[in-house]
């Protein structure tokens, strides 16, 4: 099979496919239940760190304090 | 070791450089070898002269030499490439502006993509650079990676503006529009932007936050997918090593499609992508409140660069592209809509519960006010995507009018809001040195980008119906030169509007200026016992 013709087929069957549920994936994960509660932190981030780093060493519980 | 080993490649680039300038072939390579050779000189001096000095004890906070040198970079460019923007504009409609003595050099032709490069890449790409710098820091909580790499994208970035603004001038175009620069320009920056995603991918590795915030999502997106469309759009072989001409790999119209792949996604990477990040940053901090909705953030990041990549057939209606591409891509261009209104409503709907301070607070305003343009050019890409209003709009002002709505609205104004935002924070002051000079800025932009949009509307639509206008017969009514003089009007109004959006730019530069000069320090915080 020619090569354009074997990238013509492929792109629009399985790579259209597996892109499609990628997607459909990624909206299902964001909605999984019990997401909100992770949501709610991460939007809270751009507010916890103005100054300065968080400390060496510090774990992933003390980097949010 | 190190510093002799840079001192002894820094003194080796002057060699080659002064070389390559004896046996350059054209002015524009000849004059950029001598800049590439001062500037590695320069380097070099500097260099020995601090060789043995003692080394300082490492900093541990955060780096934010670079985002200070970025916002200065960012206002200058911004001016500079809104002046070159009102001149071609004054030179469209008097083109006696053309002057004969500076023919070849600062005619409408040269002129243009200088004005495009300088306000896309000088004044875009030191905003993202800048806001990518800060963004990063405080989302993971820590320090840039990599030292004084951070410093060498700065410095290698503007290295870069200089080769391709110079090059322009004295001729040295490989005609791509919006990537311009020729070959060993092209090469410049894929060094400097394979640095600057080290620096940007190091920071994420280390970070302190576990979760990597959506802003650093939507900079990871565009910083990769800038590199891979440059490398590809760039790809050609240089007649000589010696001379600024190259040969592109690709003809005919695999050559316009790899173009507009790469044009159509500069736009949605460079001017869409990464300024999304900012807003998901700087809007949730000026509002004081989290984002909207963090999963519609996440649909929004994965639904518009699923969808971008693909919309780029749209430029090429009507010509030898094949029926199926350009049917693709006016489809994926209809459907992006969605996502980009989703962004929009995210991030408008942060300021819900807090819409008073649209009242009060001026910078809140002009954000807003970027994300309602970026709303309204999201919505007139798609429309003007489709085939049958491509057909009116397609080579008249109409698509001007739409980059420059999309350009001066959405880029300018989040870049605006995004300076008046750092500058009191990089510099310590407690406040902007003027709330009412923010107000001025505000309405001069948004009233010169009104009537900037609405005089190409109107002659957009109008030179699109007089080209298609036939008589009785099937002959065409009118000439082309007769839709130019009918433009004249509009054409005048058009750079009234850009001499409103630059002063409005000026007027900033000066607030910032004076924040800096004058305004108080912050007093210090009372540090709570350890």
């Amino acid at each position: 099979m020619e090569t354009y013709t074997f990238l013509r087929q492929f792109a629009d069957s399985w790579a259209l496919l597996v892109l499609f549920l990628f997607f459909l994936g990624v909206i299902l994960w964001a909605f999984r239940p019990g997401s909100s509660e992770t949501h709610r932190d991460a939007a809270g981030i751009p507010f916890r760190h103005d100054d300065k780093p968080a400390p060496a060493g510090a774990d992933e519980q003390e980097a949010r304090t | 070791m190190w510093n002799y080993v840079r001192i002894a490649v820094l003194g080796v680039i002057v060699v080659l450089a002064a070389i390559a300038a004896s046996f350059g072939r054209d002015l524009a390579y000849q004059v950029h070898m001598v800049i590439v050779m001062l500037v590695a000189g320069g380097l070099f001096l500097w260099q020995v002269r601090r060789a043995d000095e003692p080394v300082g004890v490492p900093d541990t906070g955060y780096m934010d030499g670079p985002v200070r040198a970025g916002v200065i970079a960012t206002s200058f460019w911004g001016v500079v490439g809104f002046l070159v923007g009102v001149v071609i504009a004054f030179q469209l409609a008097y083109p006696g502006l053309n002057f004969e003595w500076a023919q070849g050099y600062a005619n409408f032709g040269k002129l243009r993509p200088l004005h495009t490069s300088a306000v896309i890449f000088a004044f875009g790409g030191n905003a993202l650079l800048m806001s990518t710098f800060y963004i990063v820091q405080r989302t993971t909580a820590a320090r840039l990676w990599g030292g004084n790499l951070a410093w060498f994208v700065f410095w290698g970035y503007q290295l870069f503006i200089v080769l391709a603004a110079t090059g322009y001038l004295l001729g040295g175009t490989q005609s791509k529009e919006y990537a311009e620069p020729e070959w060993y320009v092209d090469l410049w920056l894929t060094v400097v932007w394979v640095a600057f995603l080290a620096v940007f991918l190091g920071t994420i590795l280390k970070r302190k936050e576990p979760h990597i915030y959506v802003a650093n999502w939507f900079l990871l997106s565009f910083i990769v997918t800038v590199a891979m469309l440059h490398v590809v759009n760039n790809l050609a072989i240089p007649v000589s090593i010696f001379g600024s001409r190259s040969v592109g790999v690709f003809a005919g119209v695999q050559d316009a499609m790899v173009q507009w792949w790469y044009g159509h996604n500069a736009v949605g990477f460079f001017l869409t992508a990464g300024f999304l990040g900012m807003m998901y940053y700087f809007v949730p901090k000026q509002a004081e409140r989290p984002v909207f909705s963090y999963k519609l953030s996440i649909i929004h990041f994965w639904a518009l660069i699923f969808l971008y990549i693909w919309a780029g057939p749209h430029h090429l209606h009507y010509t030898a592209l094949p029926d199926w591409a350009s049917t693709l891509g006016m489809v994926f261009s209809v459907i992006l809509w969605m996502p980009s209104w989703g962004g929009m409503i995210n991030g408008l709907m942060t300021l819900s519960g807090a819409w008073d301070k649209l009242r009060t607070d001026p910078i809140i305003r002009m954000m807003v006010i970027s994300i309602g343009f970026y709303g309204m050019s999201t919505f007139e890409g798609p429309m003007m995507s489709i085939r049958a209003v491509n057909s009116l709009s397609h080579y008249t002002d109409w698509t001007i009018g739409h980059v420059h709505s999309g350009a001066l609205g959405w880029n300018g104004m989040i870049t605006f809001g995004a300076l008046y935002f750092l500058v009191p924070r990089l510099w310590n002051r407690e406040r902007l040195y003027s709330l009412s000079l923010v107000s001025w800025h505000f309405w001069l932009a948004t009233i010169g980008i009104v009537l900037y949009a609405s005089s190409m509307w109107v002659t957009g639509i109008m030179e699109g119906l007089m080209w298609r206008e036939v008589d009785a017969n099937g002959f065409l009514v009118n000439a082309f030169a007769d839709t130019v003089s009918a433009k004249f009007p509009m054409y005048v109004v058009r750079a009234l509007g850009g001499v409103l959006f630059l002063s409005g730019a000026v007027i900033m530069c000066w607030n910032l200026w004076m924040t800096v000069k004058a305004s108080p320090a912050k007093a210090p915080v009372a540090v709570p016992a350890e």
